[in-house]
């Protein structure tokens, strides 16, 4: 039993370090886990995105060509993993950044202002953990409090004081619900 | 001992430094330069030596020098840059010192690029510096495999008094996976007969790859490959997955190895009776392993980031008592668990052949789209 879950944003929006917590609260939980950053053609683009597995048992590939989950952080994100999403999948879209309708209809849609959430949390660079919330809620292949406990255990001393911050903004990201988008 | 996260390339850094490695020497290179950029922190924190280099050749000569001296001594780079440590490599080789060599493969020939890939298969294992020698090559496919062949390859270095690599591709080198590193091993305190520490109070001992005279150069090629035979011997390590009922076989090393694992497991979910076989040594070659199980097996495919290196290898260990069929994704690109999973469908259903170059089938294959 495995989920793959593909992160990808613009260059600076947290996408790896998104990932990289996942992994964290994967591997805290017993769980066997791969995070690989963006490798192979899809580095052209502009975007940044990393690939995150967990499994509970070895791990083979660390990409895949269709991932059970996508979180996309912008609009060239979209374009590009919307149409790779497993049938039966979840796509987390950040609809600050997003001024395009999701077309696929045999997926899980999750659309989520996590750039205006996080600035009334204060700080727009907490968007990428809203993100995190709403797929954790939609698809919990983690608990939010195995991340968070995560968060507390892996952030690194100087970043300490950011922890609230962080935790509220994947609070917030955790209270939107996917939809099945009907057929206009 | 706790499981953390490790990026590759920092993993078998650390994993160096627990080994008991005193001297790095070394010149950045994409995608490798974590690991030297970790050393860079780490050894003089330890009190041991790291040098940036001016240059790969000045890197594998300084390596050439520790070496000589006896301590646990290490460099890394990536294809261009292994290229050109190769005069120093043969040197080192024809002197008979130990040294650890970690090659983090990128795309190639020439500059290339710096996505993954396994075309310094050759290089490494079959080719590189001039003169008769021959390396011991581990190849990891995940990180603790990384972590624990690379504590291995400087005991079988000194061991053998040979060069051990550590043979993986860039993905390796950037993903992240959770791993146990064992504990620090404290560093040496005595030093085989053949080191050159100072020579007060004893008679001086000259180390060198110089033999102007045939017959002692020929007697020193024969003790190089005595050494070789037992490595072949004793060090051989491979590991199966599902071979107890397995009717057809993949052959991968490294980050195909385990991408062939994911397309084996699918296959199986379907029924279809497939294996895997991963050599972890590349050098010695698993030979007799697999010449056994082409006497069990309807067929073998060898997967690889390469246009078939090993699948030469595979084609001589085999000796013919088993078909051969070849896949291959080239230059950075990684191949995909579902197209290796088309490979074995494939591979099961159609009649396969003993005519031919495996190489010859999948190119045609590739020019011919379905």
């Amino acid at each position: 039993m495995q989920t793959e879950i593909i992160i990808a944003g613009f260059g600076g929006q947290g996408v790896l370090f998104a990932g990289q917590l996942l992994a964290y609260a994967a591997m805290d939980n017993g769980l066997e886990v791969t995070w690989i950053p963006s490798y192979g053609p899809e580095m052209r683009g502009g975007t940044a995105n990393c690939t995150v597995i967990i499994a509970d048992e070895e791990i083979g590939s660390p990409i895949v060509r269709n991932p059970q989950v996508a979180l996309v952080l912008n609009r060239p994100s979209l374009d590009k993993y919307e149409p790779l999403v497993k049938p039966g999948g979840l796509l987390v879209v950040n609809a600050s950044l997003v001024d395009r309708n999701v077309d696929r209809r045999d997926i899980r849609t999750v659309l989520v202002p996590a750039n205006e959430i996080a600035e009334n949390l204060g700080d727009r660079r907490v968007a990428n953990m809203v993100m995190l919330g709403a797929m954790l809620s939609n698809q919990p292949v983690l608990s939010l409090e195995a991340v968070t406990k995560a968060m507390e255990e892996h952030l690194l001393s100087r970043h300490r004081n950011l922890l609230p911050l962080n935790v509220a903004a994947l609070q917030e990201g955790a209270k939107y619900l996917a939809e099945q988008l009907q057929s206009a | 001992m706790a499981r953390e996260l490790w990026k590759g390339n920092i993993a078998i850094a650390e994993a160096a430094v627990r080994a008991g490695l005193e001297a790095y020497f070394g010149y950045p290179i994409t995608p490798q330069t974590e690991l030297l950029e970790y050393l860079a922190m780490r050894m003089p924190e330890l009190g041991r030596v790291f040098v940036q280099a001016e240059s790969e050749l000045g890197a594998i000569n300084m390596v050439y020098g520790a070496a000589c001296t006896g301590v646990r001594v290490m460099t890394s780079s990536s294809s261009p840059g292994i290229s050109l440590m190769m005069e120093g490599l043969s040197y080192i080789a024809g002197t008979e010192v130990p040294m650890v060599l970690v090659d983090v493969m990128r795309g190639g020939p020439g500059l290339g690029n710096i996505a993954p890939a396994q075309g310094d298969y050759n290089q490494i294992v079959h080719g590189g510096g001039h003169g008769d020698y021959r390396p011991i090559v581990l190849a990891p496919s995940n990180i603790q495999e990384a972590i624990d062949l690379t504590m291995l390859a400087f005991d079988l270095a000194e061991a053998y008094r040979a060069i051990a690599v550590v043979l993986l591709d860039g993905s390796l080198g950037q993903m992240m996976e959770p791993a146990e590193m064992p504990p620090m091993r404290p560093l040496k305190t005595t030093y085989p007969d053949w080191a050159v520490r100072g020579a007060i109070g004893r008679e001086r001992r000259v180390l060198s790859s110089i033999y102007l005279d045939p017959p002692l150069e020929e007697e020193a090629n024969l003790r190089i490959l005595r050494r070789w035979q037992q490595i072949e011997a004793n060090e051989v390590r491979y590991k199966g997955y599902y071979l107890e009922d397995a009717r057809f076989v993949v052959v991968g090393f490294g980050t195909a190895g385990r991408v062939a694992l994911s397309a084996v497991r699918a296959a199986r979910a379907e029924g279809i009776p497939v294996g895997l076989f991963r050599p972890i040594t590349v050098s010695p070659f698993p030979d007799q392993v697999l010449r056994q199980l082409a006497d069990q097996v309807e067929g073998f495919l060898v997967v690889e980031m390469n246009t078939g290196q090993m699948l030469e290898d595979v084609l001589r260990a085999i000796e013919g008592h088993a078909p051969v069929e070849f896949f291959a994704r080239l230059g950075g690109v990684m191949p995909l668990p579902e197209e290796v999973l088309d490979e074995i469908k494939r591979m099961t259903t159609a009649p396969l052949t003993m005519d031919g170059h495996p190489r010859e089938r999948w190119l045609q294959r590739m020019l011919q789209p379905a």
